[in-house]
């Protein structure tokens, strides 16, 4: 007698899991699309040796300025180098950047914003700062770091997070400040819970559903300035191919070659685009009120 | 931002007014009294934020590992090129006298000189502003007259198929990079149809159809983004207002829904929409750069890029000043808009 109850939770548990499935993608289809989307970037950068391509650097002056074709799926450029090949390499360089960038400034704007909503003193310091660093648009304090440094992946990354840690200090503060406030952190000081047990328990944890949305536009910002660095010269070093830099190389032939600008941009703007979808879906779903406005 | 604009209004004027004062006199003296010390206030704010972003330029050269003279000379400098850069950006003398004497001639408005040229940086930058004010001005006229009428559509057919489109075209404008869009305008417009000029930029002393026409692609680039900014945010802000009860009075009063659109919802949803026409000027000085490069137009964002790859560091030094200066001088006539856009809010 004691098989039957197992059997039938045998019997239900798929189409109750299918139904689960189906539901969630009719109720959060931008989450589905840009999950996917992103999903197959993301296995394209990690598999890219085993895609058909071949060395993104070795070059072939005989094979230059070719246009896409059986063998050379996107073409070639100037250096006879394979686009294709170059592409897809180019996707590891911009999903590093996002996810290390995302990562990075989520992690350093927790900190700061912790301390800022718990301290009267260190807020009004800091806040100064970010308030002076959140008026320099992005771009600009990524191109002065890096002008000062040596292209690399590691300056790049570095420089991208000190643009975007702002905007999330900014945001955990504004979460902090209204938690601080609310009965269950008051009750948890009343009982003697210590401040680093409050942080962990009862204000960290509510800082993630806004944290999540947040990195998502952190990453696709990130991927952007990443490309726009690259492209002015002034981001990833040439002999790594990004997005970035392949379309800064095809910029001059532009008129003659336009394929080699062509691939790498539709790239980047879909990888950009399944973030940004990820991210729209992710607020509608952790967030209700707002889901309703945006 | 309205909220703070709200939360910062003086508890004097929501007062009931006070028996033995007229009503009017409480009007009269009271409110500009305190409209006047929140502009003041609001001015003098910007002094510590552009005091961190002076701080920011300046600790950047200096807080770098290694000598700046030599990271700026490159890796082919003679030491006498380190020693002549040394000698142009005062490197020699103790930091504060440095910063002392950096943010003096700052304020006297000496930018510094320009490492290869060897011309101030004001001038530099003078001769360049041209193109990148009047594209950024056609960009955000052009982004406004598209972005706020979809918006409203979008708002006012909330859940339809325009709705949706819009929607779409909105994350479209967040994703697709400016330099991408660039191109493809390039290719529709110049490679294929030679409709437009390829690249370049014109005075508008040269002519106005020359001028124009110069502009157009840029300028639909850049729009794209402010755009799909503005018309979210219209829609997001127009949607809450339409809830309103007022709004069901004037429907059920028989008005045109032409006129409850402008006239009663797009009026109270004004202030957010300020609010990120302001915000992204950010977004759009970032842009500019890009663009001015794809377009070869020479304004200050390619006075950037050249200084990038020669590293020239006191034009970018200047170019941050100039850009956060006028981004943050932006936001301040945003905020002081408020008062005008809405009445509602007192200070």
């Amino acid at each position: 007698m004691s098989v039957a109850p197992t059997d039938l939770v045998l019997a239900a548990e798929p189409v109750v899991r299918a139904r689960w499935t189906r539901d969630y993608v009719r109720r959060h289809p931008t989450i589905v699309i840009g999950g996917s989307l992103l999903g197959l970037m993301v296995l394209m950068a990690i598999f890219a040796p085993y895609l058909g391509t071949v060395d993104p650097q070795e070059l072939s002056p005989i094979h230059r300025l070719r246009w896409p074709s059986a063998e050379h799926w996107f073409g070639t450029d100037m250096l006879g180098r394979d686009v294709y090949s170059r592409t897809v390499y180019g996707a590891r360089v911009s999903l590093t950047v996002g996810i290390s960038v995302a990562l990075l400034s989520t992690s350093f704007g927790l900190l700061i914003g912790l301390v800022t909503g718990f301290s009267r003193w260190a807020d009004a310091i800091l806040m100064r700062i970010m308030d002076g660093l959140m008026s320099i648009p992005p771009v600009l304090i990524a191109i002065a770091l890096m002008a000062l440094t040596r292209a690399s992946l590691e300056n790049v990354v570095f420089a991208i997070t000190v643009a975007e840690v702002p905007r999330v200090t900014r945001l955990v503060r504004g979460v902090v400040l209204t938690l601080r406030e609310l009965p269950f952190v008051e009750a948890a000081f009343a009982s003697g819970t210590t401040l680093p047990r409050i942080l962990w328990r009862h204000v960290v944890p509510n800082t993630l559903p806004p944290l999540l949305v947040q990195g998502t536009a952190t990453a696709a910002a990130a991927m952007l300035v990443e490309a726009i660095l690259s492209f002015l010269g002034a981001g990833t070093p040439p002999n790594i191919p990004s997005w970035g830099n392949i379309m800064a190389e095809g910029r001059s032939l532009f008129q003659v070659a336009y394929y080699i600008v062509l691939f790498p941009g539709a790239f980047l703007s879909v990888t950009v685009l399944a973030i940004n979808l990820l991210g729209d879906g992710l607020r509608d779903a952790l967030d209700p009120r707002l889901a309703r406005r945006l | 931002m309205p909220s703070s604009a709200v939360a910062g209004k003086s508890p004097g004027s929501a007062l009931p007014p006070r028996p033995g004062k007229r009503h009017g006199e409480r009007l009269g003296l009271i409110l500009p009294t305190a409209m006047f010390a929140y502009i003041v206030r609001r001015i003098l704010s910007t002094i510590p934020v552009m005091a961190v972003v002076a701080l920011f330029v300046f600790g950047l050269l200096h807080l770098s590992p290694g000598d700046p003279a030599a990271i700026i000379a490159g890796d082919t400098a003679t030491p006498a090129d380190i020693a002549r850069i040394h000698k142009a950006l005062g490197l020699d003398d103790p930091l504060y006298v440095q910063f002392g004497s950096w943010v003096w001639r700052l304020l006297h408005g000496d930018l510094g000189i320009s490492i290869f040229t060897n011309l101030p940086v004001t001038t530099l930058i003078a001769q360049r502003v041209e193109p990148t004010v009047a594209l950024t001005i056609s960009t955000v006229i052009v982004s406004v007259l598209v972005a706020i009428p979809i918006g409203v559509l979008a708002a006012w057919k909330a859940g339809s198929w325009i709705d949706r489109t819009v929607m779409v075209f909105a994350v479209l404008g967040f994703s697709v990079p400016v330099f991408v869009l660039a191109y493809v305008l390039i290719y529709l417009f110049a490679v294929r149809t030679d409709w437009l000029p390829v690249q370049g930029f014109v005075g508008l002393d040269r002519g106005l159809w020359p001028f124009l026409s110069h502009l157009v692609m840029p300028t639909l680039a850049l729009a794209m983004v402010q755009a799909a900014l503005i018309a979210r945010m219209t829609r997001a802000s127009m949607l809450d207002v339409l809830a309103q009860d007022y709004i069901r009075t004037a429907q059920a009063k028989g008005l045109p829904s032409g006129r409850v659109l402008i006239g009663h919802a797009l009026k109270n949803a004004a202030v957010p929409i300020a609010t990120i026409i302001g915000i992204g000027i950010a977004l759009l000085i970032s842009g500019v750069v890009v663009t001015e490069t794809v377009f070869a137009i020479p304004g200050l964002g390619r006075l950037t890029v050249d200084a990038i790859l020669r590293r020239d560091y006191p034009i970018i030094q200047g170019i941050i000043l100039i850009f956060s200066a006028a981004y943050v001088l932006i936001n301040l006539l945003v905020d002081l808009s408020y008062t005008f856009l809405d009445p509602r809010i007192r200070y």
